[in-house]
């Protein structure tokens, strides 16, 4: 048995002879213990605790924020200009402690500024999944819808958010509808093109399914088409939110009004650096978090398809 | 007994795919009796499988016709069922809900509610699975999706049972069972079957008669073998039978004596 051991580290890595003595002793070990266990059962069993991957799972990305604010306060030491980590972090907490104040419509807390956000990216993504995933279903299910809508869908899609925003203003003539408008038209395509491929790459098998049984069409969208399409849809609404978060910042910061966008602006129109970055940080934390939320319904809807 | 309840009558199938057109079938003439088991055998891209897709009407033939009770084969539909190679089960639905869904569309109209659920229970209880109705298809092993699968096809009290390679991906202990299973419930259902296969011994096994097809492109029916051996079939009594051996060495000459090397050439 200890040469059967023996002989496979030797022939895997034939190089690593000097090597190969070590993990012969570590087997032995390894193989006496359960006869010490099996005499005394009764001691407590603790779990072992895998060192390794609690390193990779914890302390790497540590390591890596870490090593973030390292460089900042290294590059920041002699600045007068940049803010250093504790002056923004104290500044942080100063600014959260109120975060409802509002103090006329160009000062109002860092709160009013994120929900203010929030909403709008709420408004113009739900009115772009309310078209476009319906969107999607039909140019994947009906190829004349397809061939009609892709060349525009190629043509629209690369544009870029803030080009859209003087015709949302010059349609709606107000900044906050505009801006509205922004959302919907970027966040709308990753949600078209993925619920329509999603529809595209169903399964020939449950179709010929669909066929055999002579099912409604309704009894197809509902009991075949959707359920096999959702995993697609939900990577296209995961992406759309993303675009929408990444929009909401460009087009407020040239709307005004109240928003994290505008926010950034006012403070850097004021020079308060320190405050660009907490609102930095904040918007990357709340882009996450809707990416995380995201995420977790998406895993709720994954079928096993083996 | 109707002798020809399926007239499969000089069917022709030509695919265009993006290398060109693919002759895959030619001049196919077939009849199947009312609850006739008839199997389809030969080697692989024989257009076995595109055969059975006509019958099925998820394919239409590019020259003559096909019938089924006199009626012509111009769409898919449930008095054919099929029972997909790779079971076809919804995964996002339990064994129960995937049977439902086919007993609904059948039934819905001329049974209540209750009873479609009974006709549901009844079917996978017909292929020994009335202890796993809730559980999803990943939950289930590759034998057990198989019965489901023909649970859902038998459920609709078809007029013809289509299999294509029903236990192609199935271990050879799981098959045996299952055949022996088929041949109880078609013995018990009286339906008619056309079964796709590369199995001989699956084949001698279960068919009234065994359809054996040349190799493609333009394949066609070389021979038709009947199997006449009294059911109900022992597979183990059968192993020594005379008969049985001799069927088998009809099948297997055929297959690969006579139509065996171009299938290696290709």
């Amino acid at each position: 048995m200890v040469s059967a051991v023996f002989h496979s580290p030797l022939d895997a890595a034939a190089e690593s002879q000097a090597a190969a003595p070590p993990p012969a002793v570590k087997a032995a070990s390894v193989t006496t213990p359960p006869a010490q266990q099996k005499v005394a059962p009764p001691t407590p069993m603790k779990t072992p605790v895998d060192w390794g991957n609690l390193f990779l799972r914890v302390f790497a990305p540590l390591a890596g924020i870490a090593l973030l604010v390292g460089i900042w306060g290294l590059l920041t030491m002699k600045s007068t200009t940049f803010p250093t980590p504790a002056a923004t972090f104290t500044e942080a907490i100063k600014v959260f402690s109120d975060p409802f104040y509002s103090k006329g419509p160009n000062d109002q807390g860092i709160g009013w500024n994120i929900l203010f956000s929030l909403q709008r990216v709420a408004i113009g993504f739900g009115m772009a999944a309310a078209v476009g995933i319906p969107l999607g279903f039909m140019i994947g299910r009906f190829d004349v819808l397809n061939r009609m809508v892709s060349p525009l869908i190629s043509l629209l899609r690369p544009v870029s958010p803030l080009a859209w925003l003087p015709i949302g203003l010059l349609v709606f003539k107000a900044a906050n509808p505009a801006a509205i408008w922004t959302i919907f038209i970027c966040s709308i395509w990753p949600m078209i093109i993925n619920t329509a491929v999603g529809v595209q790459r169903v399964p020939e098998d449950y179709m010929n399914v669909a066929k055999v049984l002579n099912l409604s069409e309704w009894k197809i969208v509902s009991r075949i088409l959707f359920p096999a399409v959702l995993p697609y849809m939900l990577t296209g609404v995961r992406l759309s939110v993303g675009t929408a978060w990444l929009v909401i910042v460009a087009a407020e910061m040239l709307t005004g009004g109240v928003g994290i966008g505008f926010w950034v602006w006012d403070e850097w129109n004021n020079l308060n650096v320190t405050h660009i970055l907490i609102a930095i940080f904040v918007i990357g934390i709340v882009g996450l978090l809707l990416e995380w939320m995201l995420v977790s319904i998406a895993k709720r809807f994954s079928y096993d398809n083996t | 007994m109707k002798k020809n309840f399926i007239d499969v009558h000089s069917a022709d199938m030509v695919f265009s795919t993006k290398k060109g057109r693919f002759h895959a079938l030619h001049d196919v003439h077939l009849t199947v009796a009312k609850g006739e088991f008839v199997t389809l055998i030969g080697h692989s891209g024989c257009g076995k499988s595109t055969l059975l897709n006509l019958i099925a009407g998820l394919l239409m033939p590019t020259s003559g016709a096909l019938l089924c009770d006199n009626r012509e084969i111009a769409a898919p539909g449930p008095e054919r069922a099929v029972v997909f190679q790779n079971h076809s089960l919804l995964p996002w639905l339990t064994c129960f809900e995937n049977v439902y869904l086919a007993v609904e569309r059948v039934f819905a109209a001329t049974d209540s509610r209750a009873n479609l659920k009974k006709r549901t229970q009844e079917a996978l209880e017909l292929v020994g699975m009335g202890h796993a109705t809730g559980k999803r298809p990943h939950e289930i092993s590759g034998g057990m999706k198989q019965r489901v699968g023909i649970a859902r096809a038998l459920a609709m009290e078809p007029k013809v049972l289509l299999l294509d390679e029903p236990f192609g991906a199935l271990d050879a202990l799981t098959r045996a069972h299952l055949q022996d299973e088929l041949l109880k419930i078609v013995a018990r259902t009286l339906s008619t079957v056309v079964m796709v296969t590369h199995d001989v011994d699956e084949a001698v096994l279960l068919s009234d008669r065994i359809v054996m097809m040349t190799n493609g492109p333009a394949a066609t029916i070389g021979e038709i073998l009947t199997v006449d051996l009294e059911r109900p079939r022992e597979r183990v009594e059968l192993a020594e039978d005379a008969r049985y051996v001799h069927y088998r060495k009809e099948v297997l000459d055929f297959l690969y004596t006579r139509h065996g090397e171009k299938a290696l050439a290709a």
